[in-house]
């Protein structure tokens, strides 16, 4: 039905399958929509936030996503910057999962800030001495980014490809990439280190404080690194997911270890700059301000936070797969390279979360206790909405746009006539059209 | 976010971060409006026929 918008050279699933996977994904999404009109209509009491919670569920999603959608960026910079050429062959996933990362984050700030239509308030009435102003501001610049590089790949799905204008338009778009690149990387840098520039300037909570340069917080700089360490093993691990799902190979296996040498020696860069920042902060910042590190660590009845949460941060999440993706033979065993990206995704969430809500979770008086928080459906529901838009979001893609540049070569489609040269010439069977895939996953 | 605002200030806070943004604002506006108005010439110059 759908097959002249499917990319030449190609094979997708019969569109029923295809309908019935974006129909059960569309389900889940709707589930999250019924939460989001909640929380529109009735306000923040659908949540569970409270007055030590002003930052939860929503805002350790923002950053997670933010971070994890951090491959565009660094991938970006790498192919049209520092020019590394491999990674034309994976740069569009890069940018499609970066988009789907940031808008999924623009559409949960949209429920935390409670009054949508004054978002333009942040622009108009700029509050200059805040970082979430910046990171309102390089945010929502970003997004643009992210739009412009995903346009010329819209662009070139085979129907709109054959309009002249919009032909010329992706080429044109494509030519001057790396002018739109740069600028992204410079949104990223600071928009990135903003977010870690949040905790590192509460001066009294002692967990998320740190001291830094001028202005910066040192966590303003291992946000912007764990971004650019973390966000292209993401972009490996859903690459790997999608691989799985539709039982094909879509990227040469010398642009995977290319991008998870990259990430590797990001990753271990960073977790040296974070266990030189944590023993720094455990040995004199928390103590200045009359902690000590076991304080933010066992001293905390009814709460999960243990020490086990650092050593499986900066030990299990950092060091392990760091270790893993800078040697050659970790990036060429398949199980030891999908384990390493999705321990450093794992890690790198696990640091937001714990930037974010343990922070607030620890007292900071000494008649306080330690404050819980378990999210509310509606939270969850809504924060599980940019997960279901995100598949639906790659199936449309990866069906009907040539995200992949290798998929043909690595895939090739045997021609009736090539066929029949090879074969043995078999009775006559009736035509089945476009041959179904074992999984509509990404399809 | 311009100076005719009345909160606006002539300070480096003010010229930092709304530089910052309009920088970023001018170059993907600059961009896309050279890739548009060049995809409309090339257009009329009879290139860029479909692929196929």
């Amino acid at each position: 039905m759908d097959s002249a918008l499917i990319p030449e050279g190609v094979k997708r699933c019969p569109t029923w399958q295809f309908i019935l996977w974006i129909g059960a994904m569309g389900a889940v999404m709707m589930w999250g929509v019924f939460a989001m009109i909640l929380v529109y209509i009735k306000g923040l009491n659908q949540t569970n936030m409270n007055n030590a919670y002003g930052f939860a569920l929503w805002i350790w999603a923002d950053l997670a996503v933010i971070a994890l959608g951090g491959g565009a960026f660094f991938t970006g910079f790498l192919r049209y910057i520092i020019g590394k050429d491999e990674l034309k062959h994976i740069i569009n996933y890069a940018v499609l999962i970066g988009f789907i990362c940031y808008s999924s984050a623009l559409l949960i700030l949209g429920f935390d800030v409670g009054q949508p239509l004054r978002a333009w308030f942040i622009f108009w009435h700029a509050n200059v001495h805040s970082m979430l102003t910046e990171v309102a501001f390089c945010l929502t610049c970003y997004f643009f980014v992210l739009c412009i590089e995903y346009i010329p790949l819209a662009l070139e799905n085979r129907q709109i490809d054959k309009v002249p204008f919009f032909h010329n338009l992706s080429h044109n778009m494509h030519a001057i990439m790396a002018v739109f690149a740069a600028t992204g990387a410079f949104l990223s840098f600071f928009h990135q280190g903003s977010l870690g520039g949040v905790p590192g300037v509460l001066f009294a909570r002692p967990f998320g404080f740190r001291e830094g340069v001028l202005v910066w917080p040192w966590t303003f700089f291992l946000f912007t690194w764990s971004a650019a360490a973390a966000g292209p093993c993401f972009t490996i691990l859903i690459t790997k997911i999608t691989e799985k799902a539709v039982l094909k190979k879509l990227v040469k296996d010398n642009v995977i270890e290319l991008l998870a040498k990259i990430s590797g020696w990001m990753l271990a860069g960073y977790i040296v700059a974070k266990i030189i920042d944590t023993v720094y902060w455990a040995l004199f910042t928390a103590p200045s301000k009359g902690f000590t590190l076991m304080d933010f660590y066992t001293n905390n009845p009814g709460s999960v936070y243990g020490i086990w949460i650092l050593i499986a941060e900066i030990g299990v999440c950092g060091v392990l797969p760091a270790l893993i993706l800078i040697t050659d033979k970790g990036r060429k065993n398949q199980i030891a390279l999908f384990l390493a990206v999705l321990l450093a995704v794992i890690g790198v969430c696990l640091n937001r979360w714990v930037m974010v809500l343990q922070v607030l979770a620890v007292p900071v008086l000494p008649f306080e206790n330690w404050a819980l928080y378990l999210p509310s459906w509606q939270e969850i529901a809504t924060t599980i909405l940019p997960v279901a838009y995100g598949i639906i979001m790659i199936s449309l893609s990866y069906r009907y746009l040539p995200v992949f540049p290798q998929e043909r070569e690595l895939n090739p489609i045997k021609s009736p006539v090539s066929a029949a040269q090879t074969q043995p010439p078999e009775p006559e069977t009736p035509s089945t059209g476009a041959e179904p895939e074992p999984s509509p996953a990404g399809s | 976010m311009f100076p005719f605002n009345f909160e606006w200030i002539w300070d480096m806070g003010h010229i930092v971060f709304h530089g910052g943004l309009w920088y970023a604002l001018s170059i993907m506006g600059l961009g896309l409006t050279y890739c548009i108005i060049k995809a409309a010439v090339d257009t009329a110059k009879g290139k860029g026929g479909h692929r196929d």
